[in-house]
């Protein structure tokens, strides 16, 4: 039996499409929310290591599954492997509803005016694909605004020199500093720098019905135990089921899209939780799968209009897959540095994101989040000993004797780093499996490398007695911060979408998740995600009102 | 309500196939203390767990129970790293053999780390290193060493918390303080 024809589908229910969801069928549309996992819960992997976001030895508690998907990564010599979701090189992020926002860290950052408009700013290096987008900051904040008020975010911007001007603060307070926050504060200031709060989506007192965050060291990749993180499973999800129009579909994954002889898209073919084959009709459908599976979907979408997949008319679905490199230093300390009070990354400096001699960009510096007992036995010092005696001195000693800063280098899109299919491999479903090749550009590294030298020098004001550096290879970026494959931009020739997030050529089918994003920030992604989101459904909604979509 | 009488025929066939299904594993094989590991295996592995993280002021690999989180695993998760056991321990004792004629078990602490790092380093040679470096089983056994000892008790090693007391890490863990008032949120 067909099932109901509905305004709008929405595949995938992250950062992106959770908020579409709600827009859309809180302005009175239909809307089916397509997720290909389930609901998350604390219960089911609790605060364990290793099957968590952070270590997936064990698996991947957030999904996707070991047994039913897969990837294959071409590596740098051109010989191309079968990935699963917990090895590294898949590129994962989540597949539940809420998706990375259930086990992120939460930073809550606005891109700065200038991530806007890196190619005006800095020129294009060799080998780049670098542009400006279409839109400033400007045009994103009202809808930054709207992402913290709603979603909820504590932090306190007027502290921040560097941050970019806005209308209202903040919902909450931000945290206070942890130890770690305690020790830096004063050494990043006596260099002259500007330390302040980190902008968290978490609620510092209650706030959106849910309770304040009660500051246990388990954060960043696991579930919140009090709900106090804020993520889309929890916000605006709940918000679009209670508005009657929208029907979250859990265990449904998206194998096409069909678009017609007039280049429109008639909705989505899928898979249910049962493995029934379905097709959902729709007028408009908005793709918030993530950088690599919203390009790979694209890309299986093959018509007489759009062979080489929707929207991929001028080969630039799946281009330019960034992500960040994350770029830093570790110090060892006499004292005490941890305290065990969460939620760990506590405090920040943006004098390097932008204004770095000879270099495009830079990335914002933060203490890192959380030391887990299994990881932390991989971080030692260049000739340390993995194992045996001395290892374990090491473990007993400096675990709470360390300490962490870094933070994410804006990277340089190469059109080589992409997302195709693979014409082989098949997942589960019998739906191609994505296909991932390409690496950094070489100035990710060179940005990389002056951030380390930052952050070692902090830990040396800080009074790190040994201190040694981590800095990213060339290899392939994306992973949880992955985007930028269908960039937007005002030139249908070098992008995927308008600045709308509306696909060239296909009029009634949109993108909206990191995809959509030309360059990635120095910051984490998260925020600007959620905005996206916004400003895309504010264009649908305007449009819908003339019924433009209707078929 | 009177309970359905059972017949009494009925009551005894059915009494009988329950007591035999609870006599069964005695009448086969006796059960071992491993799912996957032979005895021997599990001699040779614990030994290395131990040298991986020994027993010093604080207990080590084995006391945690490390044997029994890798046996475990390999039982299931670890499924794909059977065979990477199977032939890297009989690998262990080849070069145990080689270095020093005794299986790795019965050497002193000193030759057993000898082996160790003769593995580490990809020196180990011989025929059961062709398959898989020494090397990469080294590092194989030494990640699921770690992730026994320090990784959450609920997989089989970290017995009583011995790894999170060491590091000073409370369990249950203590929360720190909300130190915040409702009058603190901005007026919306």
């Amino acid at each position: 039996m067909a099932l109901k024809h509905v305004n709008a589908v929405v595949v995938g229910a992250g950062a992106g499409g959770g908020v579409v969801a709600k827009e859309l069928s809180e302005a009175g549309l239909s809307v089916v929310l397509l997720e290909r996992g389930g609901w998350p819960s604390f219960e089911d992997h609790d605060h364990d290591e290793l099957i968590s976001q952070r270590t997936t030895v064990l698996g991947n508690a957030f999904g996707p599954d070991d047994e039913r998907n897969r990837r294959v990564v071409v590596g740098r010599d051109g010989f191309s492997r079968i990935v699963l979701p917990s090895e590294g090189s898949y590129g994962n992020n989540a597949a539940c509803v809420g998706s990375g926002t259930v086990s992120y860290g939460a930073m809550a950052w606005r891109f700065i005016q200038k991530d806007f408009r890196m190619r005006s700013e800095y020129g294009c290096p060799e080998g780049s694909t670098l542009e400006d987008w279409p839109i400033t900051y400007n045009d994103l904040e009202p809808f930054y605004e709207k992402a913290e008020w709603e979603i909820g975010v504590s932090g306190d911007d007027s502290q921040n020199p560097f941050a970019p001007p806005r209308r209202r603060p903040q919902p909450m307070p931000p945290h206070p500093y942890n130890l770690e926050g305690r020790l830096l504060d004063p050494a990043i200031r006596r260099l002259g720098l500007h330390p302040f709060p980190i902008p968290m989506l978490r609620n510092t007192i209650p706030y959106g019905g849910r309770p304040a965050c009660i500051r246990c060291r388990y954060c960043v990749g696991f579930a919140c135990e009090v709900n106090a993180k804020c993520g889309t499973h929890n916000t605006v999800i709940p918000k679009a089921i209670a508005t009657g129009n929208c029907e979250v579909r859990t265990g449904c994954v998206a194998a096409e899209l069909l678009v017609d002889e007039r280049g429109r898209v008639r909705g989505v073919r899928y898979f249910d939780a049962g493995d029934r084959e379905q097709f959902q009709a729709a007028d408009l459908v908005v793709l918030s799968g993530s950088a690599t599976e919203t390009a790979r979907l694209l890309l299986n979408s093959r018509s007489r209009l759009f062979p080489a997949g929707a929207g991929n008319r001028n080969d630039w679905v799946g281009r330019n897959l960034q992500g960040h490199a994350y770029s830093g230093a570790w110090g060892l300390f006499e004292q005490e540095a941890y305290d065990d009070v969460g939620p760990g990354a506590c405090i920040a400096f943006c004098d390097f994101n932008h204004g770095n001699p000879g270099l495009r960009g830079g990335g914002m510096l933060a203490n890192e989040f959380i030391r887990l007992p299994y990881l932390f036995t991989g971080q030692r010092p260049p000739g340390e000993p993995s194992w045996g005696k001395a290892h374990k001195d090491f473990q007993r000693k400096y675990y709470k004797r360390s300490m962490s800063i870094k933070g994410p280098v804006q990277e340089m899109p190469v059109f080589e780093a992409r997302i195709e299919v693979d014409p082989g491999v098949k997942d589960h479903w019998g739906i191609p499996v994505a296909r991932l090749s390409g690496h950094r550009h070489e100035h990710d590294v060179e940005i990389g490398r002056f951030l380390a030298s930052k952050a070692e020098m902090v830990l040396k004001e800080a009074g790190a007695v040994r201190t040694w550096l981590s800095i990213p290879g060339l290899g392939l970026s994306g992973g949880q911060h992955q985007a930028g494959t269908c960039r937007m931009g005002s030139d249908p020739t070098i992008s995927v979408t308008n600045k709308y997030g509306q696909i060239h050529d296909i009029d009634n089918l949109f993108v909206a998740d990191g995809s959509l994003h030309v360059t990635n920030g120095g910051f984490n992604p998260v925020l600007t995600i959620m905005a996206l989101g916004y400003w895309v459904s504010n264009y649908i909604k305007k449009e819908w009102n003339g019924t433009r979509f209707r078929s | 309500m009177l309970r359905k009488k059972l017949p009494r025929r009925e009551f005894l066939k059915g009494a009988a196939v329950a007591g035999c299904a609870s006599l069964l594993p005695a009448c086969g094989k006796p059960p071992g203390r491993w799912r996957f590991f032979t005895e021997a295996e599990a001699a040779t592995v614990s030994a290395i767990c131990e040298q991986i993280i020994p027993t010093d002021q604080d207990p080590g690999a084995i006391s945690a129970g490390v044997p029994n989180f890798i046996d475990k695993q390999l039982a299931g998760t670890y499924k794909r790293h059977q065979q990477a056991y199977r032939t890297g321990l009989a690998g262990v004792q080849a070069t145990s053999q080689a270095m020093f004629r005794a299986n790795f078990e019965a050497l002193n602490w000193a030759n057993q780390t000898a082996v160790l790092e003769a593995l580490e380093s990809g020196k180990a040679k011989g025929r059961s290193w062709e398959s898989q470096s020494s090397k990469a089983f080294f590092q194989l056994i030494r990640d699921h060493t770690m992730q026994g000892f320090y990784g959450s008790p609920r997989h089989g090693g970290n017995r009583d918390y011995i790894s999170y007391k060491m590091l000073g890490i409370d369990y249950p863990q203590i929360i720190g303080q909300n130190r915040y008032k409702r009058s603190q949120a901005r007026k919306a």
